[in-house]
């Protein structure tokens, strides 16, 4: 008798991974589904970890390695935790002419992270962006969710320690 | 996934309404409120000034006002922007928490109110792409159809065939608006002579460039136009399947593109019978993750494809093998936008727009240190200097100009000698640089011409997808090399061994980001040479931008 293929179970009950199990069988479960399937875990639960790749990997019947190379190779997709609050300041042109390093060297300075770090208490997690399209506000920065244009340093590092 | 979820909210998510909550008028408005909801304006709370407006035209008991929330006003420099279209009118910098003088003018404004000047701003501009930006609600489809949408499309699936779409393109003299300049109707008569039973059609919303913001307005102003351009290409080459690749770090667009399509689908715009007749035509969206290379076209169907975005030699061309080996039409946002104008209006007309080799108008994102900051359009061929000094107003804080930098990270710095330059493709090259989509930034003398440099290698070293050596390698070791000219130690022997790995990066990368990568250091080596040798020879940066290392450290 055959054996059939046993159909890949989610890491934990969680109920997230039903969202990440309809994206990819919307898109018949094949393999180009693969970077829509990492997007819908990182915007269910904020960051991809191993459990999560496995299991991509075996419902796309993708090798685990191309996976992981995918995963790897587009910096929008995270494999560790954030913080509970997130910033991300835009370092594209515009905001370059405007000053985007002197917000970096900022909050740096007052609270000691550099980008694609999270703060030791786990409380924000600092990312830049390439360029968010909302040049006419240089510098702009997102804070949990928000966009904020024409940002002062100093500001924003009082905003943040806040939070 | 086991670890303990983050309770944060995910970053880079705006809440996005579905349906407009601005209450709808029963009869017709004697005059309206356009309030602009792109990103820009809505960042600084033009949804708040929206429900304001109908709150106060409610309390004041004016049954004849409607408030309208529409796209990119273009002004972005002086958002909120509230505008009255019956007279023109353009308010800036609008509080939700002063809202007292547009009511009062809402309220005294009749059908003999003469209309009021336009700034400069707006006198110079031809709209061609935006023409319902700032007009129509971006997520009504009665909207773009009152406004003249989807007339082309169902011109073109009912009376014409596929054969006179295409040689009304090409009649049109249109070029691809993603940079390179490719002629469109070449583009389409090669995929619609390639040889397969399945065809797509991409559209490239992958917008990267770094300061640069057209494809997100047009998206986010107008998304029906370019899902009509979309139709009207694949019914041109025999497609029936399109996917648009737009950057997941435009969520606002990505959002009312979703609605679009959903509308257009309902209505038999788009799905198994476009416009009640036997063609097909349908449109998926598929999300990009950060990475810039994938503007690229070979890169980008790989991405859609679900792998790595790495390039792949060309040929063979998308036309011809491109999505799951098959032919593809890749053109971009603006491109596709372009389209239904043509086939309404017809490429004679388009030609008789802009100059003798660039026809019809270009989308540019103005930024930097300009004083009006936005999105304008401008038929090919405007000088620099009208679009500065006219349209952009000139340089803030009264400064000098100093270069305005076009063409992204594969283009080039603009020096004031070619301010009245005519902007068109080839002129741009003329002159080492690049037209790229459409950024356009202004710098002015506090800007570091070496530093930019270092920027944009910082950029390619990057977003360098590591596949060809010369690109991953050669833009890392540029990049330490102007790092050392910034920071004050080098030597001649370094600038002569960084021009020589810009020739050879330039000329023996895969792909555009590679052999563009060059561009700005041989752009600003051209221009501003005497910056380089004073970091060099001196150790100074005149523009005080650089950190020079104290003397002595080399010792």
């Amino acid at each position: 008798m055959p054996v059939l293929p046993m159909r890949p179970t989610a890491p934990s009950d969680d109920k997230r991974w039903r969202i990440v199990e309809t994206r990819m069988r919307r898109l018949g479960n094949r393999p180009e589904a693969l970077i829509e399937a990492l997007h819908s875990t990182q915007e269910a639960f904020g960051y991809i970890d191993d459990d999560a790749l496995t299991f991509v990997s075996d419902v796309l019947a993708v090798p685990p390695s191309t996976v992981y190379g995918v995963a790897t190779f587009y910096s929008h997709f995270t494999m560790k935790p954030q913080g509970e609050h997130t910033a991300v300041v835009c370092t594209g042109t515009a905001c370059y002419i405007n000053g985007a390093s002197e917000i970096l060297a900022a909050i740096r300075a007052g609270l000691g992270i550099k980008p694609k770090e999270t703060t030791a208490d786990g409380h924000l997690s600092l990312l830049t962006a390439r360029c968010l399209g909302a040049c006419s506000l240089a510098p702009a920065a997102i804070v949990d969710g928000e966009v904020e244009g024409r940002v002062n340093a100093q500001d924003l590092v009082a905003r943040l320690t806040q939070l | 996934m086991t670890g303990p979820a983050p309770t944060g909210p995910a970053p880079e998510k705006p809440t996005l309404r579905r349906r407009s909550d601005l209450p709808v008028l029963e009869g017709p408005a004697r005059v309206s409120a356009y309030v602009c909801e792109a990103v820009s304006c809505l960042s600084l709370r033009s949804h708040e000034v929206a429900l304001g407006l109908a709150d106060g035209i409610a309390e004041a008991g004016l049954t004849d006002v409607a408030v309208k929330r529409v796209g990119c006003l273009g002004l972005c420099a002086a958002g909120p922007l509230v505008q009255i279209p019956e007279t023109g009118e353009l308010f800036r910098h609008v509080s939700p928490d002063d809202l007292g003088g547009i009511l009062g003018v809402l309220a005294s404004t009749t059908t003999e109110t003469k209309p009021v000047e336009q700034p400069a701003f707006f006198g110079r501009q031809v709209r061609i792409v935006t023409e319902n930006s700032g007009r129509i609600d971006p997520e009504s489809l009665d909207d773009y159809i009152a406004a003249g949408g989807y007339a082309s499309l169902r011109k073109v699936v009912t009376s014409m065939t596929s054969a006179e779409v295409r040689d009304e393109i090409t009649k049109s003299g249109l070029r691809g608006r993603g940079g390179a300049g490719y002629p469109t109707g070449l583009k389409w008569n090669t995929v619609a002579k390639a040889v397969g039973s399945q065809k797509y059609v991409i559209c490239n919303a992958d917008e990267g460039d770094p300061g640069a913001f057209m494809d997100r307005s047009v998206l986010e102003s107008d998304p029906h136009r370019v899902l009509e351009g979309m139709a009207i290409a694949a019914y041109a080459v025999h497609a029936t399947e399109g996917y648009i690749y737009c950057r997941a770090e435009y969520p606002l667009a990505v959002s009312r593109l979703r609605t679009a399509i959903r509308l257009a689908e309902r209505a038999g715009l788009l799905g198994a019978s476009v416009a009640d007749t036997q063609f097909a035509f349908n449109v998926q969206i598929r999300l990009g993750a950060g990475a810039f290379v994938c503007g690229e076209e070979t890169a980008l169907i790989a991405s859609i494809e679900g792998g790595r975005g790495t390039p792949s030699p060309r040929p063979p061309y998308p036309a011809v093998a491109g999505l799951w080996d098959r032919p593809t039409l890749i053109n971009n946002v603006e491109t596709f936008a372009n389209v239904p104008a043509i086939i309404g209006q017809g490429g004679d007309w388009y030609a008789g727009i802009g100059t003798e080799t660039s026809k019809g108008t270009k989308v540019f994102a103005l930024a930097g240190r300009v004083v009006n900051t936005g999105l304008i359009e401008v038929p090919m061929g405007t000088p620099l200097r009208d679009i500065v000094f006219d349209i952009g107003g000139g340089i803030v804080d009264g400064r000098a100009f100093k270069a305005v930098q076009t063409g992204g990270p594969s283009g080039g710095c603009i020096p004031s000698q070619f301010l009245d330059m005519p902007v068109d493709y080839e002129s741009l090259i003329g002159v080492g640089s690049f037209m790229g989509s459409g950024g356009m930034i202004v710098m002015d003398e506090t800007s570091c011409m070496v530093d930019v440099a270092k920027y944009f290698m910082d950029f390619c070293r990057e977003e360098s997808c590591g596949k060809c050596v010369p690109c991953r390698v050669g833009t890392t070791q540029m990049h330490m090399l102007l790092e050392r000219i910034t920071r004050g130690l080098a030597t001649r022997a370094d600038l002569a061994q960084l021009e020589r790995l810009a020739d050879m990066v330039r000329r023996t990368s895969m792909c555009g980001l590679g052999q563009g990568a060059p561009n700005p250091v041989v752009s600003t080596l051209r221009y501003f040479r005497d910056e380089y040798m004073a970091h060099i020879d001196e150790r100074r940066c005149p523009a005080g931008v650089c950190a020079i290392e104290p003397q002595g450290v080399l010792a």
